[in-house]
């Protein structure tokens, strides 16, 4: 099952080209681009790791597109995402956000039920994904192989 | 699935959560090549009047340095050419157009780096063109695992135009191995590969230093493609300049003044630590404080003309007249 999170998400896949452009943009805008990078695919997961810190005060998007290759090439088969903070007065929040990267393959989620008192049921989202240690998630070495070594 | 059948109406097919699509390559936007029997008017060239007016401006804006200019214009040339190469599908690479710029002090070498970023934009050759302009200080770090970081985030900062590196024979310190300088000119080096479309490097310092630099660092000489000599100025050059410079500052001198001034040059020339049109620059701040001083000590009614105009008194009164620096500021041996 396709991710979509952040802006451009049930697009096809943004190219190298499409990536730049958008850096481009948010550079325009005055808005300081950061990359980060996951494996964990719950959609409230919401804070990535930071591949570095946000890039303020550039120019040109090849700065910023260094990193997000960087990122890639560091972490395959992981989730890349870029974002883009604007600094400005009143809003001061993550403008722009969106996938700059994924995993190959990527197998969804099952809807878990939990029976609680009162014969009611509570419904939780449960990532194939996350059955495997972290770091292993989507690569094509067994997770199970590296969780029983207790990883 | 397959493809849409009608193109237009591919903004609305939304592609459903699962059926992904592979990512459309974007369509190669390079025009159809000309044919071969193809003729092309330089002189009809948007580009080429564009690159010529700039060249005028430059001619303009800068007295002197011949070499340098003509090492621009080889490289404007270059630039025009090949993009008229592309227009008939020939090969044209992008050259390595990392330079450094060597010379006396106050030759106009960090002001004609600024020069060169904007050129270069102008050329199309760079996208932003913006000149960061750096030192030691910012490349290297204080300590174990500070430089690398820092280099790139400098590197970062300057791509899409002109990474200038005043002083950059400061970067490598023979006399300490452990010195962190190294490790920043090896990501510099590694940058000056990888992303020669990006960025332009500029190196400035004084000649015989960088020739150490360079010895020591015969990577970092190979990879720079123009090594630039900047010639010191002759002294009608120098006097071109102060005239550019109190134009600029809407002064002017009288007939008298501009003898005394071409005097004063000459002596200064002779004197130690000339540097150029730095030394000029140093000379006419002097000058508007010794104007200021006479107007303001005459008293009385001032016109226009008068808060403009460089006496011969000013320009008389300099200590060069006299031999040169105070005595006791002047070292002994010089």
């Amino acid at each position: 099952m396709r991710i979509t999170q952040g802006t451009f998400s049930y697009l096809p896949d943004l190219t190298d080209g499409e990536i730049a452009a958008q850096i481009g943009y948010a550079q325009a805008n005055g808005w300081a681009v950061a990359v980060e990078f996951t494996d964990d695919p719950h959609p409230r997961n919401v804070l990535w790791e930071m591949w570095g810190l946000p890039m303020f005060g550039l120019a040109d998007p090849a700065g910023a597109m260094h990193e997000v290759l960087a990122c890639r090439a560091a972490y395959p088969d992981h989730y890349v995402r870029v974002t883009a903070y604007d600094a400005s007065l009143g809003r001061q929040s993550t403008a722009l956000s969106f996938i700059a990267a994924r995993p190959a393959d990527e197998p969804g989620f099952r809807l878990d039920r939990q029976e609680s008192a009162d014969r009611r049921l509570r419904y939780t989202l449960h990532p194939y994904a996350a059955d495997r240690p972290r770091g292993h998630r989507y690569s094509e070495d067994s997770g199970a192989r590296n969780g029983a070594r207790g990883g | 699935m397959g493809a849409p059948a009608r193109p237009a109406a591919r903004g609305f097919a939304m592609p459903r959560p699962g059926a992904s699509e592979p990512a459309a390559e974007p369509e190669d936007a390079r025009p159809v090549p000309l044919p071969a029997d193809a003729k092309v008017d330089l002189g009809a060239q948007e580009q080429a009047l564009r690159i010529a007016a700039l060249l005028d401006r430059l001619d303009g804006d800068f007295v002197g340095l011949a070499p340098v200019k003509d090492r621009v214009r080889e490289i404007a040339a270059l630039l025009l050419i090949d993009r008229l190469r592309q227009g008939y599908g020939l090969a044209s690479s992008r050259p390595s157009l990392h330079m450094c710029f060597t010379g006396s002090p106050g030759t106009g070498k960090t002001t004609l780096a600024a020069c060169v970023g904007e050129l270069l934009r102008e050329l199309g050759y760079l996208r932003t063109g913006q000149l960061v302009s750096v030192t030691r200080d910012d490349l290297v770090g204080q300590y174990v695992g500070h430089t690398a970081p820092r280099t790139k985030e400098v590197l970062k900062r300057a791509m899409g135009g002109v990474l200038f590196i005043d002083e950059a024979y400061y970067l490598y310190r023979p006399e300490n191995e452990r010195d962190y300088g190294q490790e920043a000119i090896e990501i510099l080096l590694q940058f000056m590969e990888a992303h020669r479309e990006d960025l332009v490097v500029i190196l400035a310092g004084y000649a015989s230093r960088m020739d150490d630099f360079f010895r020591s660092n015969p990577g970092m000489a190979s990879r720079i493609a123009h090594h630039i000599d900047f010639p010191d100025f002759a002294l009608d050059e120098l006097l071109r300049i102060a005239e550019m410079m109190l134009e600029r500052e809407q002064y002017r001198m009288d007939d008298a003044a501009r003898e005394a001034f071409a005097e004063y040059v000459a002596l200064r020339m002779g004197q130690p630590r000339f540097a150029n049109a730095r030394s000029i620059r140093n000379a006419i701040d002097r000058l508007r404080l010794r104007q200021a001083r006479r107007l303001v000590a005459a008293g009385g009614v001032l016109a226009r003309d008068d808060l403009m105009r460089i006496s011969a008194a000013d320009v008389r009164a300099s200590r060069v007249f006299r031999g040169g620096l105070a005595p006791d500021r002047a070292r002994p041996g010089e």
